[in-house]
């Protein structure tokens, strides 16, 4: 059974409760934003790669809260030291998700090392994070100490553009005021 | 405190900041620090896999109110120029500390391009940078750069001179 990348990004997202999301940029963000845009969701423009290592600062920052990244096959490959970063650290709050369609979907679906077998779970566990399965993401990412790691195949598939607000400013102000309350813009 | 020991007047500049993460590549001229930093309670220090993700680490941080301070050599800097323009675009507070290689007294050719190209690396991607002169004056510095950090919400680097650091060959290093 295929799964649909907006199917499973709308899954993991449901009832988030007090969750904070970091969304790697491109279509995990918009997959992020087409589940409900939201100021707890940190979605990325830019800064390829780096979608891992901002969830690591949140969670070591917040470690009462459970934080999750939910990033594409291309974006986590750009960033693969970063895993073995967050196996030094060991965040037990902190999540990530790879959304997997074997292509990078903004640039012309050009196929990624996954497609070629490349095992980025595999690189994950390597480096002392733990797996789990799709259908084990509620546990996994609310309540199982971490970090925990999850790659989510899905369909290749172009699919509309549902696009967060753009401006960084605000997204982190907006950000800061909702998780820290608003002695954050006085910070 | 004498000022050739900079690296404990720059950690306490650090916790009188309340600075909670410190993310690193390992530098001969950051080791005290960095040690100074791994022993305070206070502080999470972060070892990195290139110093691009020291930035993820502070945005990050950032966003879950605490500050951040990354530690590199001046080959660093070459690693984070893209993502420095997410610090730009998000005005992310951000002080990073950088260990000066290819300037004065360098030993090793291949350091020299990018060292020369270290401040304007930086200020191409909108980062100031403060350049203290002498080992009294790295501290100092450091507290100025800090507060015009967290106060404006800029990117501030810090360049620590080569002739400061004083390593003068591959043996010395290695035996540091």
């Amino acid at each position: 059974m295929t799964l649909h990348r907006r199917d499973a990004v709308k899954k993991l997202l449901e009832n988030r409760g007090e969750l904070l999301v970091v969304a790697g940029l491109g279509s995990t963000a918009w997959d992020c934003t087409a589940a409900g845009d939201s100021p707890l969701t940190f979605p990325l423009w830019g800064a390829m790669g780096q979608a891992a290592m901002m969830g690591l600062g949140l969670a070591l920052a917040q470690p009462k809260r459970r934080v999750l990244v939910v990033t594409g096959d291309g974006e986590m490959l750009m960033g693969l030291g970063s895993l073995a970063t967050i196996g030094v650290q060991k965040p037990a709050n902190l999540s990530v998700v790879v959304i997997d369609n074997e292509r990078y979907g903004e640039t012309g679906m050009q196929a990624t090392h996954t497609a070629s077998g490349i095992d980025l779970a595999g690189v994950a566990r390597s480096c002392g994070l733990t797996i789990f399965d799709f259908k084990d993401h509620r546990a996994a990412i609310h309540e199982r100490p971490g970090p925990n790691f999850a790659v989510v195949k899905v369909a290749a598939e172009k699919i509309p553009l549902v696009l967060p607000p753009r401006e960084g400013a605000l997204l982190k102000a907006r950000f800061r005021r909702a998780l820290l309350g608003p002695e954050a813009d006085l910070a | 405190m004498p000022p050739s020991d900079w690296p404990a007047g720059i950690h306490r500049e650090l916790a009188q900041a309340k600075v909670r993460l410190v993310g690193f590549v390992p530098d001969a001229g950051h080791k005290r620090l960095i040690e100074l930093c791994q022993a305070d309670s206070s502080m999470r220090t972060v070892v990195l896999t290139t110093e691009e993700e020291g930035i993820g680490l502070v945005v990050g941080g950032w966003l879950g109110g605490e500050k951040g301070v990354l530690l590199m050599q001046s080959s660093g800097v070459g690693n984070i120029i893209n993502v420095l323009g997410t610090v730009k675009e998000c005005r992310i507070p951000l002080v990073t500390l950088v260990t000066m290689r290819g300037e004065e007294g360098e030993f090793n050719p291949w350091q020299v391009p990018m060292g020369q190209a270290t401040r304007g690396v930086l200020e191409a991607m909108g980062t100031v940078v403060h350049a203290p002169s002498s080992a009294e004056d790295i501290a100092p510095t450091v507290g100025t750069a800090l507060r015009l950090a967290y106060n404006s919400y800029a990117s501030v680097a810090v360049l620590i001179p080569q002739r400061v650091i004083g390593i003068k060959s591959f043996q010395e290093q290695a035996a540091r």
